[in-house]
């Protein structure tokens, strides 16, 4: 398992070819979040950042068959199409690596302590990520 | 104890120590504690603040329970992703 919260960009195609090198994987699923339109800064936790984010992963884990799975989150300073965050998991299937990739997801929207921060101010949470998390309850 | 974001700005502190005072066992009664501060306190801390908070690390209701040396932390909903 591999959670990294960094400033620098990251390499999505990489990371994924890490990920198929098991010969057990038969399946590698990933989601990318860009800057959609306007420049920000995301602030966080450290040390709970990474915690919440093993956590998430780890629950992940526990519910299905996931083999292994990468996240890495960017901070500081980011501009319209830069990347934000990678998420991919590997399994045997893309039914496992499917739902672990969207669950981890929409847990990190929810669970993880990043803030993002535009140029007219804090960018609000909004209600649709509560109810994206709440349907894996 | 911690204070990240727009919590942060609005407080215009990033973090304190604090003596758990007499009678505050609480995550929620802690918050009360501090909205007793007054002025800017009183504002960001109030009861219809949606207010996160974190112990130790960890996301925790408002009924966790406290004690010396813990890493208390407040923040808005957070906006990841």
């Amino acid at each position: 398992m591999k959670i990294a919260v960094q400033a620098q960009d990251f390499d999505a195609g990489a990371e994924m070819r890490a990920l198929s090198r098991d010969p057990k994987v038969g399946a590698v699923a990933s989601f990318v979040g860009v800057v959609r339109e306007v420049g920000m800064t995301l602030e966080h936790y450290p040390g709970m950042t990474e915690k919440a984010l093993r956590k998430i992963a780890e629950e992940a884990k526990s519910r299905w068959q996931v083999l292994d799975c990468t996240v890495i989150h960017r901070v500081g300073p980011l501009e319209p199409t830069d990347q934000i965050v990678l998420v991919a998991v590997s399994s045997a299937h893309r039914g496992d690596a499917f739902s672990a990739c969207e669950f981890i997801m929409d847990y990190l929207k929810t669970q993880a302590p990043f803030w993002k921060k535009e140029a007219a101010g804090w960018v609000e949470a909004r209600a649709s990520d509560d109810k994206a998390a709440e349907r894996w309850r | 104890m911690l204070y990240f974001a727009a919590l942060r700005e609005q407080l215009g502190t990033a973090g304190e120590e604090i003596e758990l005072p007499a009678g505050v066992s609480t995550v929620a009664a802690l918050r009360s504690h501090l909205r007793g501060r007054g002025g800017a306190w009183q504002l960001a801390l109030a009861d219809g603040k949606l207010v996160r908070m974190a112990v130790n690390q960890d996301m925790a209701p408002p009924a966790a329970v406290l004690k010396a040396g813990d890493e208390v932390a407040f923040f808005p909903p957070v906006t990841g992703g």
